[in-house]
C-alpha cells in the first residue's frame, strides 16, 4: 500500500466532494446497493428527486479509510451537500422526515414521492468510481 | 476499555455509552452485529446532530464498522437539573 496512492485516493475524494453538489459515498451503487443503510439513503434521495453523484466505496478499502479520515465519521453511507458533510443514514432519515433535507437540497416544494417529483435518473450523473478519476 | 473478540451485546454498548458520555441514558437493541442506540444526554445540548452522533461513535472508536458492524443512532439532548 503506497502512501502516494493513498494520497491520490484522498485527493480524488476531495475533488469529488467539491465538484458534485450532492454526493453520496455508499456500499454498492444506486442501482445495486450492497447494504440496507446505503439502500435507504439512496431511496430517500431518489424520492426527493434530486440528482446526485454516488461513489461505491467497496472496490478499495482505502476509499473508506480516507473518506472517514476526511469526514471524521466512521460509518457508510456518507452524504455531502455543497461540500459539507451532512450525515449518514440516520441523520439523512431524520432530516428527510423533518423537511430539513429538502430545504438543504433546495427542493422544499417536493410533494409526495412519485407525485410531482420526476422519475429519478440514476444514470445522470453516472455513479463515479474513484479509480476512474485517478 | 479494551476491545475484545467476544460478540458485542446491547448491554455492553449501553453500559459503555452511559460510562463514556456524562449523564447519558441509552436504550440499545441489536443482534450482535447491527445495533440501534437511542441516547439522551445533557452533553448534547447546543450540538449539531453530527456532533451528537460523533460523541456516541467516539465511545467505540475503530470498533464501529468492525466488531460493531453497524450502529444506528438517535440522539436527544436531555434536560439538565437547572432547567426543571
Amino acid at each position: 500500500m503506497s502512501d502516494e496512492q493513498t494520497i491520490q485516493i484522498r485527493d480524488a475524494i476531495q475533488s469529488a466532494i467539491s465538484e458534485n453538489p450532492v454526493i453520496l459515498f455508499m456500499k454498492g451503487t444506486p442501482d445495486q446497493p450492497m447494504c440496507g443503510f446505503s439502500a435507504r439513503t439512496v431511496a430517500i434521495l431518489q424520492s426527493v428527486g434530486t440528482p446526485f453523484a454516488a461513489v461505491n466505496i467497496l472496490p478499495d478499502p482505502r476509499i473508506r479509510q480516507e473518506l472517514s479520515g476526511l469526514s471524521n465519521w466512521p460509518t457508510i453511507p456518507q452524504l455531502f451537500i455543497d461540500g459539507e458533510f451532512v450525515g449518514g443514514c440516520d441523520i439523512v432519515s431524520e432530516m428527510y422526515e423533518s423537511g430539513e433535507l429538502q430545504q438543504a437540497l433546495g427542493v422544499e416544494d417536493a410533494g409526495e414521492p412519485g407525485q410531482a417529483a420526476p422519475e429519478p435518473e440514476p444514470q445522470e450523473p453516472a455513479p463515479l468510481t474513484i479509480e476512474n478519476r485517478l | 476499555m479494551a476491545a475484545t473478540d467476544a460478540p458485542a451485546t446491547p448491554e455492553e454498548l449501553k453500559a459503555r455509552i452511559e460510562a463514556g458520555i456524562p449523564g447519558a441514558t441509552a436504550a440499545v437493541t441489536g443482534d450482535g452485529h447491527h445495533f440501534n442506540a437511542v441516547v439522551a444526554a445533557p452533553a448534547f445540548q447546543g450540538l449539531s446532530r453530527i456532533a451528537q452522533h460523533r460523541l456516541v461513535y467516539d465511545v467505540f472508536g475503530a470498533e464501529v464498522g468492525d466488531r460493531i458492524h453497524a450502529l444506528s443512532i438517535q440522539t436527544k439532548a436531555s434536560e439538565t437539573e437547572s432547567s426543571a
